[in-house]
Parts: C-alpha cells; structure tokens; sequence
C-alpha cells in the first residue's frame, strides 16, 4: 500500500459511512460485555431486520466509551445521543421509538451537557469507544496511520525523536521518564538488532486504561509502535500483554493481521524502505512482570524476576540488544503527536506534565469508569465535576492513586493539579492511572493493608527486604487491626516500611511501602486509635 | 514490699529444658558471691509457689509455649522492674519452637498416645493446654535485656547478672552474642 | 581495560572497569557483608547486604552488581547501612526455621556470622515459623527448605558450574523455594550428577550431606571411656570464641 492508496482507503471508508442514515454504536469492551452488551448488539442487529432497515443504520462495536459504571453503554451517531444501562428491551425500544420514531429514550438517556463528558479531552481515548476496533478501515477513515506515513515520507528518523523530545512526553507506565529521552538513548546505542516493546502488562488493581486503548483502538498502539521503531532503528516489536486480556489479545491479534496486510506492518511498510514486524507475548498475569526487566526476561521465556539497573534496557535488553520499552498509553500519544506538532501537544497540562492523562475512576464515586483529562487539573474538578462527587450521604476522605505504589491525596489537597510532580510532593504518585475514591466510610488503615497483602502476594521473592520486608509489614498491619499492636510496633512498621523502600531491588519493593506511609502521613490518627497500651512494670501488682 | 535492700531477683522456667539454670549453676563459687549481693524470690530451684510482687530482676528461660507461660509472662512483666530474656529458647523459639512446624493436635497425639510407653492418655487436666505455636519471650511482653546461647556461658551469665546487681541493664559484648 | 579511581569511605582507590565495587573494596581490605554473592558464579543483587551509598544519589547500590565511576565517592559503614543491614539479617532470621542449637552447621553458617557481624541481638518482626519440606529422597544429600536463605547460589553454581541446571525457584514472594527439575524429589531428578557443588555452596544448613542431622548420628559406646578420661585428667578441647 501507498501513501495515495491509504488516503483512498480512508475516503471510500469515510463514504461507506455516510452512506447510512445513522449508525448505532454499541461498546462490546470488557466492562461492558461483562454486563451484557453482546445481548444488546445482536438485539440492535435483530430490530434493525425487522425494521428492514438495514440499510440505513449501521450495528458497530466499539470500545469504551468511558461511563463504565453505567454500562452497556449505546451511542446514536448521527445525533450523538448517549444511552446508558441498555438491556436487549431497551435496544428494541431505541430502534423502534429513536430510530423509526424519531423520539429519544428518556429513560435511559445520558444527559449530553452532564460534567462527565464535558470536561475531558479526548486524545488517547479520541476513537475509542467511536470506531469499529475489528476493523482496519475503521481506523483508517479517521486518521490511523498517517502518523506513520506521515515520518516515512517526510521525516528523517532523529526529527521524529526530536518532535517527541519537544512534546515533553512523558512516560505513561508510572514514572513518567521522559520518551524523547529514551528513544534518542536507543536511537544512539549500538546494536546489531533493536527491539520496541510495548508494555500492557497493567497489572495494579482497579486499573483498565491500557486494556480500554487496546481493546478500543489497537492501530493507534500499533502505529505509534513502528513509529518508534523508525525512531530508533528497532525492526521488532513486542506487545507484552497478560493472558487475563482476552479480548484485547484477541482484537490486537486481529489488527496485526490487517495491518500486516495492507503492508502497514511488515516489510516495507508502505512501501518504503523500512520494516517493523510486531508480535504478541501474552503474560502469565504476575504484577511484577510489568517491571521492564522481569518483563524482558519473561519475554525471553524465563522466569519473571527483575535485576538490578544499570545497565538499562535502553542500553542492555532483549538478547542483550538495545530495547525501547514504553507504556501502551505513551505509544496511543505518539501519533497525534506526529500530526498535530509537538507544540499542540505541550499547549496542554503544565510545562513539566503536558498532554493528557487518561484515569480509571473507581470507588466510593458516583461516575466510575475511564477518563481523559489534561495534566495539571485540579484533583476536585476529577472528583466533583468529572466523577460527580462521592455516592449519596457521604463525603469524600481520599482518592488514592498508583495502586499498591502509590499514595492517598486527602481532602485537604482537593486542590492539588494532577501532575507527575505534584503528586510526588504529596507522597504519592502518578501511576499508571488507577484513582479509588474513598468516602467517609473508607478505613484507611484496611486500606493500606489491602495494598500491602497485594504486594506481599506479587513480591517475586528475589530481594529479601521485598520478600520477607513486606510480609512483616502487613503481619504488622493485621496486628493494627486486632488492636494488639502498641506504640513500639507503630515505630516498627514505619521502620520497616523506609527500610523496605530505599533496600529493595526493584520498583515493585521500593514502591509497596507507599500506601502505609502515605496514610500514615494524612490519618495517622486511624493508626495510633487502634493501639494498646505497653505493658509495664506496676510496683504495687501482686502486693497483698 | 521488699524488706532488704538487696535486689529482688526471679529466675522462670518457661518453655525450655533447664539448661539456662544448669548454666546458671555453673557459676560455681561465684553463687556464693550471689547470694551476699541478692535476694533469690523465685526460682526453680527456690520453694515459692507465687510469684511476688516488686521483682528488681526476672530471668526467664525458655520459649512462651502454652496458655499458663503466657499467663506467667504477663504477671513477670507487671512485677518486675527488667526483665531479662535468658537464653536461645526465651530471645528466638529456639528447640522449643520445633513444634511450630506441626499442629498441637498433631503433636499432642504423637507424645502422648503414639509413643506413650504406659499406656496411652491425652492430658486434659494437668497441663496447661499448648498455644499453636511457642513464641520467643519479646513477641508476649516487652523484654529488657537479651542473653544468647543454648545455654548461654557461665561467662556470660555472670557479666549480665554482675551488671543487673548494679542496676545496670548490660551491654553485653559481641563475644557473648551467640546463637546456638 | 580502562582503570577508574574512586574512593571507599574516603580512601582512595582503583580498579579495572569491569571490576565491581565489591570485588576492588575487597582488594583494599574493606569489609562488605555479602550473602547471594559468591566468587566464580554470576551476581543477582539479591540479598542486598552489600548496599553502598553513592555520593549525590539518594539511591543505595549493590556493591556485588555496580561498576564504578571515575572519580564516584562510595561509603560502606554509614548508620543508616549498619542498620539496614541488621535488619536484613533480622528479616531472614524471622523467615526460616533457624534454630542453631540444632542445626548441622552450627557455627559454620554463614547467616549465624551475618548475625553475629550485625549485632543482631534479638529479632523484633515476627518470627514467620514455616512450614516447609525437607527431600531427603537423594542418595548422597538432603535439602531442608525450612533453613534455605534463597540466595540461589544452588541454582547457578549447578547451571553456570556444573552444567546440570537441577535447581530452580518454584513460587512467589515469601512462598517462594528451591525446587529439584520439574519439582519433584531430588533423588528421582534426572539431571543431577551428584557432583555436590551445590551441597558446598549453600552458605546454611539447606543442603547438607547425608548423615550429619543428630537423627541421623550413630551412637560410639565405645567412646565413652575417652569421655571419661578426658573428664578426670582435664583433656578438654577449649572451644575457641572467635573474636570479631
Ligand atoms: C512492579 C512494577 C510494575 C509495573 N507495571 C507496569 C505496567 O503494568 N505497565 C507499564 O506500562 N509499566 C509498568 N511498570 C513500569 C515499567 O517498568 C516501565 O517503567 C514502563 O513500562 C516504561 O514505559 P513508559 O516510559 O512509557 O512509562 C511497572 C514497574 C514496576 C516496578
Ligand atoms: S523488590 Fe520485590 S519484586 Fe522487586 S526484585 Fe525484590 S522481591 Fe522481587
Ligand atoms: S549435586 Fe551437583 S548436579 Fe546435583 S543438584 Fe547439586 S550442583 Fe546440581
Ligand atoms: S538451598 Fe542453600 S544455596 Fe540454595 S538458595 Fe537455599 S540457602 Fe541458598
Ligand atoms: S551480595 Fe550483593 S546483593 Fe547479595
């Protein structure tokens, strides 16, 4: 396939569509479909039949459309209505009183003005939930791969590194290293081979921002991949994936197939003189394996456990060669960033985090599901505008965000701008997106042992303060809990906890104290409530 | 209350086999010495059947092992000023922690009717029924001070104890420290 | 090979580039507690006792895996090292089934010098009490997984040495042990030669040779006049305390 050609592909693409009166979307992501919406689509499909109508409106599925918690999620293109909590009724009464009757379905309607929606900015997220991720040409008629045409017909590969340097990108798997970085260190070191590998691990609890992408648009993860690949020489890529995604294992396998077809990846991509071949390596589900070097060995076939860095991947990966490894969200970046500039990119968040972040809001939240929001906001616009506000008759304690890594931001810090820094300065971090919100019903001290138990079951065992450091540590927590601890065990705990955290191996150890010392930090009252006195000598015990 | 002015001193057996009091014996004429400079108010080898009230210095042997040793170590505790951890059994579990690998039920059976040699009996009234797993002292109550070794030396016994007299908790050197 | 002129707690010193921070301390006599680290295999950095601060970096380093750097300002006894290396060893006591009395290679293990080394005085955590197999299904040796410190120097030394490959780490976090070929008794394993590298690395009593447990020891009756001898004329072997 040409340039020309892909141009073409999307025009007849964009054509097909228009020729429907409508088309009726209809997220099939695994939230969704985990609360029926394969029932709804083939009821949509059937009314549509009997309607004979057939030709005028069109059945899609998509991926996530963002208002999880109110799935199965439906959307009317062609006068963008939203419906939520469809069942195969409310599908039959859509067709027959919206799209014969021309009258909305109240009841399951999604007000278009509410917060939700209104206050995100959809750039990674930007076709997710509004194309048909089975389907290349869906893909295509908005824009897929002419990022990717665009760098090998007009960029040499060191402007394409450049370009991403001047977005301020940053790494969206956590701990936000800077991609325009990374790729000019593996751009710059020798090697006879080069390998791209995409991280969707995803493995901290309460987080589906990369499987939503995946599921929802895996070209834009393909294309931003051999993007990088032309950036820095790589002709192989891995997508690491865990084997608990089917559905997203199954739509990327999919889309590779189709792109390798049209000779978007492969050989000679569009015809040039560049190659890049992208395979899948499914995962066995261990939260570790997303640590870049327990990932490259788990690659490898070998058994998941991290080693000491340096030397980097970047420098010393896959096979001993150069080995970029970046996060499904940070590859989902790379196009628009190559078609709208990086200093479109950069006008959005704040000059340290630009861009966007998509975040998985979950908990005590009124709206749960994905969200998309730019750098910088602040955390009360996420909570109260995006999320609603905490459920009915309670308020908000915390949200916590970088799962069993991270910390919790108390009411106090409603204000604070959701920045990789920011958050830093709060003890917290980041992360990979995860954000629980918790009410005032949240004990926070079962929250941070719910974390700790976490780690203690994914820590690898290789390091010792990891291995045994954290097991003591939620030992520790659950004698909190049984209200048999005392003030000595609380000066323990936190010691352990800084021990844990500046002796372990890798990130997994550094990182699985933070949710004890961040709530420690905030409600230490919630700690000291729960001990017993020491028992001491009394002079005058036993004296008759 | 404490008449004398001597320090009131307790030695416990808990959960250990009386190798630490056997160590203790071998003081040797260093008891004699002792016993100007102390006042013995429970012992093993003391008839006293309660322990007092006001005890300047407990040493306790052996590991916290069933209902009546963590009965005794909280009473240890209240009634006096330093305790003192006396031996492996006591400062880690140590042989007496062997058990934990097995489940009381288990072991009960094993000792008492597997290998009974008159005649099999469970005992349900004599003994203090066993707690799931023998403890290290320090895990049941706070401790003060640390001595090592299965048993610990004559040596470093009288170090410790000379120190304690004095009211002194001792810091014992790195010689002393040995495990096993 | 270039060589790089840093300094250890102050003392100037040099090395070869591809030497680490271990090995070139080692030459100038200063002292980093090691345990996965055995000269001759390959380095993990898993037991991180031989943590070394790096002037300018919060980051601690594995003095066995970091190469150094021109001119890089290394400390090895610093408070804070001293007290994370103690309770290294404490979280390892707390872990095993460590009862010395007892064990086979009472004053030859490693983990007792650490403790000895580290002043561990008594251990604050919980002792975890496991419950754990032994195998003592091969001819020659047993594994008593109830003391192993999972420093897998059993498992390279059999794949980087001997070639065999027998062992492996079966599970996770603190479930993790060592485990003969496809986990199964050791005595049926296939690819082990008996060769006993193993046996000779294992810095505690988790691999040991047949006939040294005290079930397994034969009673001299024999014997017992030479005990009595000793015992009237005082022929007693004075056991020496090392000193440290
Ligand atoms: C325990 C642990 C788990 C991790 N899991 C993930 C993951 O699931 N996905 C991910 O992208 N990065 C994960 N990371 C971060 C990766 O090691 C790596 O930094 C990241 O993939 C780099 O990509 P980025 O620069 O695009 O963020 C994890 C790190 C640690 C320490
Ligand atoms: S910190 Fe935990 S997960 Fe990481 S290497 Fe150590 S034991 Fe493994
Ligand atoms: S005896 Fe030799 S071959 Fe057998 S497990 Fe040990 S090191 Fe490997
Ligand atoms: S058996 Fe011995 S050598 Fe092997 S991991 Fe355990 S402690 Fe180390
Ligand atoms: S000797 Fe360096 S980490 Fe174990």
């Amino acid at each position: 396939m040409t340039l020309e050609e892909l141009d073409e592909r999307g025009a007849e693409e964009r054509a097909r569509q228009e020729g429907f009166k409508t088309r009726v979307l209809t997220c099939t992501a695994a939230g969704c479909t985990s609360c029926g919406a394969q029932k709804v689509v083939e009821q949509f499909r059937k009314s549509v039949e009997d309607r004979g109508l057939t030709k005028e409106v069109e059945v899609v599925e998509t991926g996530c459309m963002g208002l999880c918690g109110e799935g199965p999620l439906v959307q009317i293109l062609s006068d963008e209505t939203r419906y939520s909590r469809v069942d195969p009724e409310a599908a039959k009464r859509i067709v027959d009183e919206h799209l014969v009757g021309g009258s909305m379905v109240r009841e399951h309607r999604i007000d278009p003005d509410m917060p939700f929606y209104a206050r995100q900015v959809r750039v990674v997220l930007q076709n997710c939930g509004r194309i048909d991720a089975e389907k290349i040409e869906g893909a295509i008629a908005v824009g897929g791969y002419t990022a990717l045409a665009k760098v090998l017909t007009e960029m040499k590969p060191e402007e394409v590194v450049e370009e991403v340097r001047k977005s301020g990108l940053r790494g969206r798997g956590g701990a936000g290293y800077p991609t325009g970085l990374k790729w000019a260190i593996v751009r710059k070191a020798q090697g006879e081979q080069k390998f791209a590998v995409c991280n969707a691990d995803e493995g901290d609890p309460g987080a589906f921002m990369d499987r939503s992408v995946l599921e929802g648009d895996p070209h834009r993860v393909l294309e931003g991949m051999a993007i990088a690949g032309y950036a820095t020489g790589a002709s192989q890529g891995y997508i690491y994936i865990r084997a608990e995604y089917p559905l997203a294992i199954d739509r990327l396998r999919t889309a590779i197939k189709q792109a390798e077809r049209l000779g978007l990846l492969g050989n000679r991509i569009l015809e040039s003189s560049f190659s890049f071949r992208v395979d899948l390596r499914i995962g066995a589900g261990a939260f570790v394996c997303g640590e870049e070097t327990a990932l490259m060995r788990s690659i490898l076939g070998r058994r998941g456990r991290p080693r000491p860095r340096p030397p980097y991947p970047s420098e010393k990966g896959l096979w001993g060669m150069p080995t970029l490894i970046n996060n499904v969200e940070t590859y989902a970046n790379i196009a628009p960033i190559i078609l709208r500039g990086s200093a479109w990119f950069a006008s959005m968040g704040t000059p340290k985090s630009t861009g966007t972040k998509v975040f998985a809001l979950a908990g005590k939240i009124r709206n749960t599901g994905l969200i998309e929001v730019p750098m910088g906001v602040p955390l009360r616009q996420i909570i109260d505008e995006i999320g609603g506000g905490t459920t009915e008759g309670t308020t908000f304690k915390a949200a916590q965000t970088g799962g069993p890594s991270g910390g919790c931001i108390p009411a106090g810090h409603l204000d604070l701008p959701v920045d990789y820094e920011s958050l830093q300065s709060v003890g917290s971090i980041m992360g990979s997106g995860g954000m629980i919100v918790m009410d005032s019903t949240s004990n926070m001290v079962d929250v941070a042992k719910f974390f700790m138990e976490f780690s203690v079951d994914e820590s690898c065992g290789k390091c010792v303060p990891c291995r045994v450091g954290t097991k003591q540590i939620a030992l520790l927590l659950e004698k909190l809990r049984a209200k048999k601890a005392t003030i000595d065990d609380l000066a323990l705990l936190e010691e352990l906890c800084v021990m844990v955290k500046e002796t372990s191996l890798c990130g997994l150890g550094q990182s699985a104290p933070n949710p004890v010392l961040s709530t420690l930090r905030f409600f230490r009252q919630e700690y000291t409530d729960l001990l017993k006195p020491k028992l001491v000598f009394e002079p005058s015990d036993g004296v008759a | 209350m404490a008449t004398s002015a001597k320090p009131r001193v307790a030695t416990v057996w808990l959960g250990g086999c009386s190798g630490c009091h056997m160590s203790l014996l071998d003081l040797d004429e260093r008891l004699i010495e002792l016993a100007d400079r102390m006042e013995l108010v429970f012992s093993p080898i003391a008839d006293v059947k309660e322990y007092p009230a006001n005890v300047d210095v407990a040493l306790v042997e052996g590991a916290v092992s069933s209902e009546e040793h963590e009965h005794m170590a909280r009473l240890i505790r209240t009634r006096s000023r330093c305790v003192v951890s006396f031996g492996d059994c006591a400062t880690t579990g140590n042989v007496t922690a062997l058990r934990n690998r097995f489940s009381v039920n288990d072991l009960m059976k094993r000792s008492y009717v597997e290998l009974a040699p008159g005649g099999p009996a469970m005992p349900s009234t004599v003994i203090s029924p066993l707690a799931d797993t023998a403890r290290p002292l320090h895990e049941v109550i706070p401790v003060d001070a640390f001595l090592h070794g299965c048993p610990p030396t004559a040596e470093e016994i009288w170090f410790a104890v000379d120190a304690l007299l004095q009211g002194r908790i001792p810091e014992l050197p790195n010689v002393y420290l040995r495990y096993g | 090979m270039a060589v790089i002129t840093f300094s250890i707690n102050g003392e100037p010193v040099s090395g070869r580039q591809d030497e680490s921070i271990l090995e070139i301390a080692r030459q100038h006599n200063i002292r980093i507690p090691t345990l996965c680290h055995l000269d001759g295999l390959s380095d993990v950095g898993a037991c991180r006792l031989c943590l070394v601060e790096v002037e300018g970096t919060a980051k601690l380093f594995p003095a066995c895996s970091t190469f150094p750097s021109e001119n890089m300002v290394v400390r090895t006894d610093t408070d804070r090292l001293r007290r994370y290396r103690r309770t290294i060893v404490e979280l390892l006591a707390s872990e095993g089934n460590h009862q010395c009395a007892v064990c086979v290679v009472n004053n030859h293990c490693e983990l007792q010098n650490l403790a000895y080394q580290v002043g561990l005085e008594h251990v604050r955590v919980q002792y975890l009490f496991p419950r754990k197999d032994l195998d003592a299904s091969h001819r020659d040796y047993i594994i008593d997984r109830n003391r192993c410190v999972l420093c897998t120097r059993c498992v390279r030394v059999c794949h980087e040495v001997e070639g065999a490959h027998v062992w492996d780490i079966a599970n996770r976090g603190i479930n993790c042990e060592i485990i003969a070929d496809m986990h199964q008794p050791w005595g049926t394993s296939d690819s082990c030669t008996s060769c006993g590298k193993c046996v000779l690395v294992c810095p505690v009593g988790a691999l040991i040779e047949k006939g040294a447990t005290v079930a397994e020891m034969e009673k001299h009756r024999a014997f017992l006049p030479y005990i009595m001898t000793a015992r009237t004329k005082h022929e007693w072997i004075a056991r020496a305390i090392e000193e440290d």
